[in-house]
C-alpha cells in the first residue's frame, strides 16, 4: 500500500514461431470447461539476492491460475525436463509427455538498485511455440507478490483472451468479538487474502466499504458520531471525512459513479429512505427517488447513464433500473422471493444480487433486462456481491448460523463453479473488489 | 465488556418477559399492560425520575413482527407509558434506536431499523412528546440483543429501544 510502485514493462526480443497447431485457448463461457494442465518450474534466481523470491513468485503464479478453476497445475514430481536457465531451449517433447498444455518459465533477479526484476515466458507446448512475448516487471522487493500477480494476469489474458484480476485488491470489514457486540474495522487486502492492512480502528461500527473506480478512495458507512453517515477515505493516507449532508439525516449504502466524482447513497429523513446523488467537487445534492418505500443499494451502469437499485415499493424488495438523473424506474426482478443489493457488472451485461427465498439466501446474476436469472450459491446467509475487474468472478459475504455464527469472504464464478473461501485472519464481511492495478 | 454484557443480560430478560413467557417473572412480568414491564426486577426503590426507572419500570423496548414497522397494541401501551414519563421528566431527551433481525440484507435492514425508530418517534409525538426531544437512529442488524439464529432470538432483535439521556446531548 505504502510502497511506491513503478512497473517497467520491457519487451524481449521476440521471434515469432510459425506453427499450424490450434492456438492454446480457454473459452471461459464453455459450459463443459476442463481445467487446462500447465507446468511452472520454480522460477530461476539469477542473482543471490533473488533466492528469497524466485520460488515464492512462481508459487503465487501457479496459485493464481489454479484458483480460477480454469487451470490445473501438474505436480513438479512429474517433470521430465529441468529448466536450468531462462534462456535454454524448451524440450517440448518432455512437456508433451506429461500432458502440460502450457509451460510458464521465469527468472528473478535483484538489480544494482535493489529492485526486483521478474521475467517470464509462456509456451504453448503442443504447438511447440512461445505464446506472446517474454515480459519483464521491475518493482521494489516488497512488491514481489504484485509482480507474481502481474505474471499470472498476463498468462490468463493470453490464454483466455480476457483481462485478469490477480493484481487487484479488496476492501472489506474485518470483524472480531461476539455477535451481539461485534467490533468492525475497515481493512484492505490483495485479492487472494494476502497483505491485510487496516484502514480504521474498531472504536465505532463501519459497514460496506466501496472502492472508487481507480481504487484510490473508499466510501463507507461509519458510526463515528453515533449515527450512520457516509464517509470518504483516502487509501494512501487513511484521511477521512464525512460527506456534507443535511443535518439530522442518516446515510448509508454509498457507491461511486464511474467518473469517480459523483456518488450515490441512501439518505433517511423522517424514517423514509430514498436515493440521493452528491457531486464530491461541488457538493451539489440531488434526490433521485421520491417514494415512501425503502430505496437503497444503488449501483451505476459502467457507462454511468443508469442506476440499478432495490425498492420495496411493490410490497417486497425488488430490483429496479432508473436513469442516473432519477425519474420513473422500471422493475427488472419478478421471481418469487426478495431481491436486494444489485451490482452492475463491469462488462455491463449482468446484474449480481442477493436473493432471499424459502428461508435461504442466494447470490445470483440476471441479465440487465431481468431475464435469465441464475442462482450461483445457497446458504443460511449469503449477501453483498462484488465483481472481479473482468466481470467473471463474484466475491460475497457468507455468514454461518447461530450464536457463534460469523462471516467470511467467498468467491464464485458467474457460472456457479469454483466456490472458494478466502482465508482471512479474522471474520470478514462486505467485500468490495477494486480495479486491476496499473 | 463486562458492564455491556450485564446490560445485555438485563435487556434480554426484559425481552424474554415481553414476548415469550409472561409467567416466568410472576404476575406483573411482561410488557403487556399499560403499567409497562419491570421484568421481575424490584423497581420500588428506584427514583421514578431517573433513566433507570424508565428502562426498568416503564420499559424502553418495543418489538416488531417480521419485516414490519407497525406498532402492535402491546407496543403502543409501552409507548403510552414512555410518553407519560417523557412528559413528566422534561429535562430528558431520547434517542430511539431501530434494530432488525439478521434475516435481511445489511442495507435493507438499516432502512428497516430507521422505519421502526421513526414509527416509535411519531407515536411518542402523537402522544404529546415534543419532537425536538427525540432523535432516531438505526443499527440495522448490527447490534442484535440475542445472538442465536432462531425465531425466539429474532423476535427480541426486531425492536426499537428508547435511550434516555439528560439535556440535549446528541439530539439536534
Amino acid at each position: 500500500m505504502r510502497f511506491i510502485l513503478a512497473f517497467i514493462l520491457a519487451l524481449f526480443i521476440f521471434i515469432p514461431a510459425v506453427s499450424a497447431a490450434e492456438p492454446l485457448r480457454i473459452v471461459i463461457d464453455n459450459p463443459n470447461i476442463e481445467p487446462m494442465p500447465f507446468a511452472t518450474p520454480a522460477f530461476q534466481a539469477e542473482t543471490p539476492a533473488a533466492n528469497d523470491y524466485a520460488a515464492r513468485i512462481s508459487r503465487v503464479v501457479a496459485d493464481d491460475l489454479v484458483g480460477t478453476g480454469l487451470f490445473r497445475e501438474i505436480s513438479q514430481d512429474a517433470y521430465i525436463s529441468t529448466v536450468s536457465s531462462f534462456a535454454s531451449p524448451i524440450q517440448y517433447a518432455d512437456w508433451r509427455a506429461i500432458n502440460a498444455q502450457a509451460l510458464i518459465t521465469g527468472a528473478v533477479s535483484v538489480d544494482a538498485g535493489g529492485r526486483l526484476v521478474v521475467k517470464f515466458r509462456l509456451y504453448d507446448v503442443f504447438s511447440g511455440a512461445e505464446m506472446g512475448e517474454g515480459l519483464q516487471f521491475v518493482g521494489s522487493t516488497d512488491a514481489w507478490r504484485r509482480m507474481a500477480h502481474k505474471v499470472a494476469d498476463a498468462v490468463y489474458e493470453r490464454i483466455t483472451g480476457e483481462s485478469g484480476y490477480f493484481d487487484s485488491r479488496v476492501v472489506f470489514v474485518s470483524e472480531t468479538g461476539p455477535k451481539d457486540n461485534r467490533a468492525k474495522r475497515l481493512a484492505i487486502m490483495d485479492y487472494d487474502g494476502a497483505n491485510i492492512q487496516y484502514l480504521t480502528d474498531s472504536s465505532s461500527i463501519v459497514l460496506a466499504p466501496r472502492f472508487s473506480p481507480t481504487g484510490d478512495r473508499v466510501l463507507y458507512t461509519g458510526y463515528e458520531t453515533g449515527f450512520p453517515q457516509v464517509y470518504l477515505l483516502d487509501v494512501a493516507n487513511v484521511g477521512r471525512r464525512a460527506l456534507q449532508l443535511p443535518e439530522g439525516t442518516m446515510s448509508f449504502a454509498p457507491r461511486f459513479a464511474p467518473d469517480g466524482q459523483t456518488v450515490v447513497f441512501s439518505l433517511t429523513t423522517g424514517g423514509n429512505t430514498d436515493i440521493y446523488r452528491l457531486n464530491l467537487n461541488s457538493g451539489a445534492l440531488a434526490r433521485l427517488t421520491n417514494s415512501p418505500a425503502i430505496e437503497t443499494a444503488p449501483s451505476f451502469s459502467p457507462d454511468g447513464s443508469q442506476i440499478v437499485f432495490e425498492s420495496d415499493r411493490s410490497g417486497t424488495q425488488q430490483l429496479y433500473i432508473m436513469s442516473a438523473n432519477g425519474g420513473e424506474p422500471r422493475r427488472i426482478s419478478f421471481g418469487t422471493g426478495r431481491y436486494g443489493t444489485p451490482v452492475w457488472s463491469p462488462r455491463g451485461d449482468l446484474i449480481a444480487f442477493t436473493k432471499q427465498a424459502g428461508g435461504r439466501f442466494h447470490i445470483g446474476v440476471m441479465n440487465v433486462d431481468g431475464n435469465r436469472e441464475r442462482l450461483l450459491t445457497a446458504s443460511f446467509l449469503d449477501e453483498g456481491p462484488t465483481w472481479s475487474p473482468n466481470g467473471r468472478v463474484i466475491k460475497f459475504t457468507r455468514e454461518t448460523q447461530g450464536a457463534g455464527g460469523a462471516p467470511s469472504l467467498y468467491s464464485v464464478d458467474i457460472s456457479g463453479r469454483n466456490l472458494r473461501r478466502i482465508r482471512t485472519d479474522n471474520a470478514a464481511s462486505d467485500p468490495s473488489w477494486g480495479p486491476l492495478q496499473p | 465488556m463486562n458492564t455491556f454484557k450485564k446490560a445485555a443480560l438485563v435487556m434480554a430478560l426484559l425481552g424474554a418477559a415481553a414476548c415469550t413467557n409472561p409467567d416466568r417473572f410472576g404476575e406483573n412480568g411482561g410488557a403487556n399492560g399499560p403499567g409497562g414491564a419491570n421484568g421481575g426486577i424490584d423497581t420500588s426503590r428506584l427514583d421514578p425520575a431517573t433513566p433507570e426507572y424508565f428502562n426498568e419500570a416503564v420499559g424502553n423496548t418495543v418489538n416488531f413482527a417480521v419485516d414490519q414497522s407497525t406498532l402492535s397494541p402491546t407496543a403502543q401501551a409501552v409507548l403510552d407509558s414512555q410518553a407519560q414519563w417523557l412528559m413528566a421528566n422534561p429535562t430528558y431527551v431520547a434517542i430511539i434506536e431501530g434494530h432488525a433481525d439478521e434475516q435481511g440484507t445489511r442495507e435493507y435492514n438499516l432502512a428497516l431499523g430507521a422505519r421502526r425508530s421513526a414509527a416509535v418517534r411519531d407515536y411518542l409525538v402523537s402522544q404529546g412528546v415534543a419532537g425536538s426531544r427525540l432523535r432516531t437512529l438505526t443499527y440495522g442488524k448490527e447490534r442484535p440483543l440475542a445472538a442465536c439464529s432462531t425465531e425466539a432470538c429474532y423476535a427480541q432483535n426486531r425492536r426499537a429501544v428508547t435511550i434516555i439521556s439528560a439535556g440535549s446531548a446528541g439530539v439536534s
